[in-house]
């Protein structure tokens, strides 16, 4: 067998050890089958050249490689050698634009009419709709009322790229009501339309398709840092929401053992679950979970005892899920990797280290892999790769808001903005 | 008639016992807990009363992503009103109906029952209450075999759904492994009244038309003429959900009395009422469609 029928048979399967599979309505099944062949033939194969367009446009349009940089100031805090890669970088402000572009690019291989899409923070619903625009595919976008009110700039860039943006009132108004509804569309309209899927998550064969279009990350890391460095790194650290930055990041380092990977969860203000009110005030679906079913695959979730899946909560809307992506589960079950948490607190004061040390507002859901940083980077080994996933412009209000009721370490006096 | 029992040597199950003994079959369903379990018992009676033939009853899952603006709101004042998968077994235990049972339900809420992600507790625990049969909008057949398996071995029938997406290959599949009936969703889309019958439902059926399965459509439909244009264009039974629960939804709760809302006027039996009512109307309609459908044919040989 030639590797790449080993790859296209691995591919194939549609778990990852007990995780993963296709827990969808019967209607979208010939859909995922459907991109299930697309992604074998045009992915994995390059059938028509789809990757070559793909590397161009991301290139181009995307402006990718992005710089692994040499974050000075924090290796000198740290005492060991801190990289950063800078994903905040890529077009549109975050790691989102990769999958969206390339799944955008794979709708219109499949002949699809119309792109849907989720979002959360807005970036990805962003991403979609620059790349839907880029690409001229009608485009509506799904996102909670609550989060509709904390990332205003991103609905207004998703209008200004010419997509819909349509708001869901559902329970707490965040990403995962906002996946329930595009699911429901997706099952109107399944025979035209394409759901890109924003993270690792939901039904086979998204979880690999996002992967693979993510793993971009840690490919140019891999090489950017033994170009630099001479030699991997000890460890890579990035931030786990659905975890697309995440396996992103990690992918391309599984197969190396001496590679530490540790993925950095959303604590909130708390690690606990509030059973009675249905609640978790934090979004620590791999430290805390417990396995289930939700949004179309078996996975680690968030969930009562009796299997309601409760509403989890972060400071960051990017991480505020309670499920997260079956490989990503499957790679914690076996041990390859480690996952942590940092509350909203720390997270707060990694976005203004990062601000104030090194002129990088990242995104806060970034600033939670930073925020780990400063609490254990003894445990990180002496050279220590962490993804920057996106940037923080969207989250300037929160975070003024979230500051000045807090007495943060690391942030300036933000007192003067409020005259 | 066109619906001779088969002659396969298979055991007839009590779901499809009542489809094919009733045909033309009506098939209602409503979520239970929704304003509250007292009442979904009354309701329950009341559909019964009114010629359901089978009913299923849903239990409530948070993350609903079949169902439409109706069902998903029945959902939620179920889960506001505390229903639990244990209180659901207690009411179904309670209940006394001609109808033969099913639950329909979302995947999780099978896996978790026990305390322990298996499907098992959940099966041996409907059994034990009397269930007949098992509906999963989230399970297609591909991840089918754990609960199959469990459903074997206690004697409950395990409904799948063909949508109109469904065709060749696959359905040969599902319409293999179907037992008690196949449930044929009329259009794509989530479940929710409709003012009309979906072209897909005819397609459906005529696709459908070579398995010797029974077929109940369901998805939109709310009237009797529905009813009977379904039975007519060849499907064994028709199965009506949001169109039921509109009622309920209308009359509100009678436990808020003390609330200075207008529904102490509604009362609980008002509702039972009007579903009784409904189901009846519903029935005629199917029976009606089954006259029509037979009509033309006793010149055929
Ligand atoms: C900048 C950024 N990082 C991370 C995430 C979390 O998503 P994931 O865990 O899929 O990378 C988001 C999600 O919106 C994001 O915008």
């Amino acid at each position: 067998m030639s590797t790449s029928e080993r790859n296209r048979e691995r591919d194939s399967e549609s778990t990852f050890g007990d995780y993963g599979g296709q827990y969808v309505p019967e209607a979208l099944m010939p859909a995922l089958q459907e991109l299930e062949d697309a992604y074998e033939r045009y992915v994995l194969e390059n059938e028509d050249g789809f990757l070559d367009e793909f590397r161009e446009r991301i290139r181009d349009f995307g402006g990718r490689p992005t710089p692994l940089q040499r974050a000075d100031r924090l290796s000198d805090r740290y005492d060991r050698e801190i990289y950063l890669k800078r994903e905040d970088l890529v077009h549109g402000g975050a790691h989102k634009l990769n999958n969206a572009l390339g799944q955008v690019l794979l709708a219109k291989y499949m002949g699809k009419e119309r792109v849907i899409a989720e979002t959360g923070a807005g970036q990805h619903g962003t991403a979609t709709a620059m790349a839907a625009a880029h690409l001229d595919v009608p485009c509506e976008i799904y996102m909670g009322r609550t989060d509709i009110n904390r990332q205003r700039p991103n609905v207004y860039r998703m209008r200004m790229n010419g997509a819909e943006v349509n708001p869901v009132t559902a329970g707490s108004g965040t990403l995962k009501e906002a996946i329930n509804e595009t699911m429901r569309d997706w099952a109107t309209t399944v025979e035209r339309t394409h759901y890109v899927i924003g993270s690792v998550v939901g039904p086979h064969p998204f979880p690999k398709l996002v992967r693979d279009f993510q793993s971009v990350i840690g490919r140019e890391a891999r090489e950017q840092i033994r170009d630099r460095a001479g030699r991997l790194p000890d460890s890579v650290v990035a931030c786990a929401g659905g975890g697309s930055n995440t396996m992103g990041a990690f992918h391309e380092f599984v197969p190396d053992e001496d590679v530490d990977l540790v993925a950095v969860e959303a604590g909130g203000s708390s690690l606990e679950i509030d059973e009675a009110a249905g609640l978790a005030p934090n979004s620590a679906t791999l430290s805390t979970g417990t396995d289930g079913v939700l949004h179309g695959a078996m996975t680690k979730l968030l969930q009562q005892r009796d299997g309601q899946i409760v509403e989890s909560h972060s400071v960051s809307a990017g991480l505020d899920y309670a499920g997260v992506g079956p490989e990503l589960a499957h790679l914690v079950e076996t041990g390859r990797v480690t996952p942590v948490t940092v509350d909203d607190e720390a997270a707060l004061n990694g976005f203004h280290r990062l601000s104030n040390l090194e002129g990088i507002i990242p995104a806060l859901e970034s600033s939670h892999a930073l925020g780990y940083l400063e609490e254990a980077h003894e445990e990180l080994g002496d050279l220590v790769v962490v993804n920057v996933s996106g940037r923080g412009d969207k989250d300037l209000e929160t975070v003024l808001e979230e500051t000045e009721n807090r007495d943060l370490a690391a942030a300036p006096d933000v007192e003067v903005f409020d005259q | 008639m066109s619906h001779e029992s088969t002659t396969d040597a298979a055991i007839e199950s009590d779901v499809e016992a009542a489809i094919r003994e009733n045909h033309p079959a009506l098939i209602t369903y409503i979520t239970a807990g929704d304003p509250s379990l007292e009442e979904t018992k009354a309701y329950v009676e009341a559909l019964d009363r009114g010629g359901s033939d089978l009913i299923e009853l849903g239990l409530p899952f948070s993350e609903p992503i079949a169902e439409g603006p109706t069902i998903q709101a029945a959902i939620n004042r179920a889960l506001d009103a505390g229903t639990t998968p244990r209180g659901f077994f207690e009411l179904v235990d309670d209940l006394e109906t001609e109808a033969p049972l099913l639950v329909m339900t979302y995947y999780n809420m099978i896996l978790q029952f026990g305390g322990e992600p298996d499907v098992r507790p959940f099966v041996e625990r409907a059994a034990e209450v009397g269930l007949s049969g098992i509906i999963v909008p989230d399970l297609p057949a591909e991840e089918a075999d754990p609960l199959r398996e469990a459903c074997d071995d206690h004697g409950i029938d395990l409904v799948f759904i063909v949508a109109p997406t469904t065709e060749g290959e696959r359905l040969d599949r599902i319409m293999s492994q179907v037992s008690g009936f196949a449930y044929v969703q009329a259009r794509l889309g989530t479940t929710g009244a409709r003012a009309n019958v979906s072209t897909a439902t005819h397609d459906s059926l005529a696709r459908l038309s070579e398995y010797d399965v029974p077929k109940a459509v369901g998805f939109g439909v709310s009237e009797g003429d529905h009813a009977a244009e379904i039975i007519e264009a060849g499907a064994d039974g028709v199965i009506v959900g949001s169109a039921l629960v509109d009622i309920i939804a209308e009359h509100g709760s009678a436990d808020s009395g003390t609330e200075s809302q207008n529904t102490a006027e509604h009362a609980d039996g008002d509702a039972a009422a009007e579903l009784e009512a409904k189901a009846a109307e519903l029935k005629r309609g199917a029976r009606r469609g089954a006259a029509d459908e037979d009509a033309p044919e006793p010149e055929q040989p």
